[in-house]
C-alpha cells in the first residue's frame, strides 16, 4: 500500500489510473441506482457485451475502439428498449441474443485485425493503467453527459423508475425517458469499460449501488453512497494490485464483492437486532 | 342535480377487447360533474378496463370516449387515479412526501416546474394533502414501512395533490378492513363536494351508502339508476341463485342495498359472504 502511496507521487501512468478511477466511480453514482431499483441489471449486461462488436468494429477500420463502443452501446439500448416498448414481451430473448451476437461479431472483427489480440483482454478486463489523458477527457464529457441528463429530469426518471402507469397518467412522456435512461446505462457501461473493461462492468454498476442501498432508504442518498463507494473500490483497487502486479479490474471487482457481502451479512444483522429490540420493549411493557 | 348539469365523463357504445377477448360492450355512460359514481359488478365484469378507457391508458376498439369535453389522453392531467394494485415494488428506496410528490408532475408552466427537483410550494402541498387524508406523520417513511390502510391513504394523496377535477378509484378498499374502508369513503364523501368522483368496487352494499348514483358492469351495462337496487337487478347482475340480505337499521328503514353471495361458482363473484357482514349501515 505504502508503496502504491510513494509510487502515485512519482508516476503520472498511476495518476491517471486514480482519475479514470474517480470519473467511473461518477457514473456508477448516477446511474448505478437506477439499474438497482428499476431491476435491469441483465439489460445493462446485455448493453456492456454487445459493446465487443463496436469495439472490435472500430479497431479493425482504424478508429477510436470507445468510440465504437459508444456507438454499439447506444445502438443496442435503443433495440432493447424498442423490442420491450413495442411488443411488452421478449425483452430477456432481445437481450440474450444482442448479448451473444455483440460478442461474436467483435471477436470476428479482432480476430481479424492484425496485432490486436492482445487488446481483446483489455477490452473484455480492462486495462486502467493505459488511460491515455485523451480518454481521461473523453470519459470527462461523459460524466458531463450523465450529470446534466439526471439532474435536469430527476424527477421524470425516478417517476418512470418508481411507477410508470402513473408517471404516464400525470402526462410524463414515459417511453421516452426510459429510453433516455436506457442510453444513460449505455454511456456509463462505456465510462467503465475502460476501468473494470466490459465483462465486468456490470459488477461495477451495480454492486456499489446496492451496498449503499442497504443502508440508506432514498435514491438520491443511494446516488451519494455509491458514488463514494466506487471512488474508495476504484483507488482500492488500484492500490491493492499494485505491488503484486495483479489485474486491476478483477481486483476492484472483488473488492466490492466483498464489501457487498460483508454489507449484506451487517445489515441483516441490524435488521434482526432491531426486532429483537422492538419485542423486548414490548414484552417488558 | 340540476338540468344545466355538464357531463364530465361522456361515453358512447365504446366496445374493448384483450386480443380476442370482449370485455366491454356497447358502453355507454355519462357522469355530471359533482356525481359520486359507484361502479360495481362482478370479477372479470370490465370495471377497471372501462377506468383504463378513461384514463386514456386504453382505446376503445369501437365507440368514443370524451372526458372534461377532450380526449381522455389531453384530459389526463385533470385526472387523480388511485389504483387497486400499486404497481411499484414496496422496497422501492423512496419516502411517502416524494411518492405523493409525484402526483404532482405534469402541473404549471416554465422551466422550474419540469427540470430539477421539486420546489418548496410543491413540497408543502404535498405535506398538505397528507394531512388532509390523514397521514400526515407518514411524510417521512419510507413506503415499504406502510401498512394497507396507510397506503391508501398514501395513493389517496398522489392522487388529490394533482388537484384533479375528477377523482377515479379502482377498488380502493379491496386490501383493508371494514372501518379502514368507512373513513375511507367519509374523506370521498367530503371530497365530494368539491370533485366528481367515480369508484369501482364489487361490493355493491357497502358503496350504496355514499355514492350518488350506482352502475352496474358485467361486460355491458346493466343499469345506471339512482333507485335502490332490488333483487332482481343484482341477480341480473350476478347471475342465478344470488341470495340478498337485509339490513335493518336503527330508524326501521329497510334497505335493500346490501350485497350477496352467489351460490355458484359461475360467474365467480367476490362479495363477502353474509356471516362476516354485519357493520354496514
Amino acid at each position: 500500500m505504502a508503496e502504491f502511496f510513494t509510487a502515485l507521487l512519482e508516476h503520472s501512468f498511476l495518476q491517471q489510473a486514480l482519475i479514470a478511477g474517480l470519473l467511473a466511480s461518477i457514473g456508477c453514482g448516477l446511474i448505478g441506482p437506477f439499474v438497482v431499483v428499476k431491476r435491469i441489471t441483465f439489460l445493462a449486461g446485455g448493453i456492456a457485451h454487445s459493446v465487443l462488436a463496436g469495439m472490435g468494429a472500430a479497431v479493425f477500420y482504424g478508429f477510436d475502439p470507445l468510440s465504437g463502443a459508444l456507438a454499439a452501446a447506444v445502438v443496442a439500448a435503443l433495440l432493447i428498449g424498442w423490442v420491450r416498448l413495442r411488443w411488452r414481451t421478449g425483452e430477456d430473448t432481445a437481450i440474450g441474443a444482442l448479448w451473444a451476437i455483440g460478442m461474436a461479431v467483435g471477436i470476428l472483427f479482432v480476430s481479424q485485425t492484425p496485432g490486436y489480440a492482445t487488446d481483446l483482454m483489455s477490452f473484455l478486463f480492462g486495462n486502467i493503467l493505459l488511460v491515455p489523458t485523451r480518454e481521461l477527457w473523453f470519459m470527462a464529457v461523459l460524466d458531463f453527459v450523465l450529470f446534466v441528463s439526471v439532474a435536469l429530469f430527476y424527477r421524470q426518471f425516478v417517476a418512470v423508475a418508481f411507477d410508470e402507469e402513473f408517471a404516464r397518467l400525470r402526462a410524463v412522456p414515459v417511453d421516452l425517458f426510459y429510453l433516455l435512461l436506457l442510453v444513460l446505462v449505455a454511456v456509463t457501461v462505456v465510462l467503465m469499460i475502460q476501468v473494470v473493461g466490459l465483462i465486468l462492468v456490470i459488477a461495477l454498476l451495480t454492486l456499489p449501488a446496492a451496498t449503499a442501498g442497504q443502508w440508506t432508504g432514498t435514491l438520491a442518498g443511494m446516488m451519494m453512497g455509491a458514488t463514494l463507494l466506487g471512488a474508495l473500490l476504484t483507488t482500492g483497487g488500484l492500490a491493492l494490485s499494485y505491488a503484486p502486479d495483479i489485474p486491476t479490474g478483477p481486483t476492484i471487482i472483488l473488492l466490492a464483492g466483498a464489501l457487498y457481502l460483508l454489507s449484506a451479512i451487517s445489515a441483516g444483522l441490524r435488521a434482526k437486532r432491531r426486532a429483537e429490540k422492538a419485542v423486548r420493549s414490548i414484552t417488558r411493557g | 342535480m340540476s338540468t344545466v348539469a355538464t357531463a364530465v365523463i361522456e361515453i358512447e357504445q365504446a366496445s374493448f377487447a384483450y386480443g380476442g377477448i370482449p370485455v366491454l360492450e356497447d358502453v355507454s355512460l355519462r357522469v355530471e360533474a359533482g356525481e359520486f359514481l359507484g361502479l360495481v359488478g362482478p370479477n372479470a365484469g370490465g370495471k377497471s378496463t372501462l377506468l383504463k378507457l378513461v384514463l386514456g391508458l386504453l382505446r376503445p376498439q369501437q365507440g368514443r370516449i370524451s372526458v372534461l369535453g377532450r380526449s381522455p389522453k389531453q384530459a389526463r392531467r385533470h385526472l387523480g387515479y388511485v389504483p387497486q394494485y400499486p404497481a411499484f415494488p414496496r422496497d422501492f428506496p423512496i419516502q411517502v412526501l416524494d411518492v405523493v410528490l409525484m402526483g404532482r408532475l405534469g402541473l404549471g408552466r416554465g422551466l422550474s416546474s419540469r427540470f430539477g427537483a421539486w420546489r418548496q410550494r410543491d413540497r408543502e402541498i404535498a405535506r398538505q394533502t397528507l394531512i388532509e387524508v390523514e397521514a400526515g406523520e407518514l411524510a417521512a417513511q419510507p413506503i415499504g414501512a406502510l401498512s394497507g390502510g396507510q397506503l391508501q391513504r398514501v395513493l389517496l394523496a398522489r392522487a388529490l395533490v394533482g388537484e384533479p377535477e375528477i377523482l377515479i378509484l379502482d377498488e380502493p378498499t379491496a386490501n383493508i378492513d371494514h372501518r379502514l374502508e368507512g373513513e375511507i369513503f367519509e374523506l370521498l364523501a367530503q371530497l365530494n363536494k368539491q370533485l366528481t368522483i367515480v369508484v369501482v368496487s364489487h361490493d355493491i352494499g357497502f358503496i350504496s351508502s355514499y355514492v350518488s348514483r350506482v352502475a352496474c358492469l358485467n361486460r355491458t351495462l346493466i343499469c345506471h339508476r339512482t333507485e335502490a337496487i332490488d333483487g332482481n337487478l343484482i341477480n341480473e347482475l350476478y347471475g342465478e341463485r344470488v341470495r340478498l340480505i337485509n339490513h335493518h337499521h336503527g330508524d326501521a328503514q329497510t334497505d335493500l342495498s346490501a350485497a350477496a353471495a352467489a351460490d355458484s361458482k359461475e360467474p365467480q363473484t367476490s362479495l363477502h359472504p353474509p356471516q362476516e357482514h354485519p357493520v354496514h349501515g
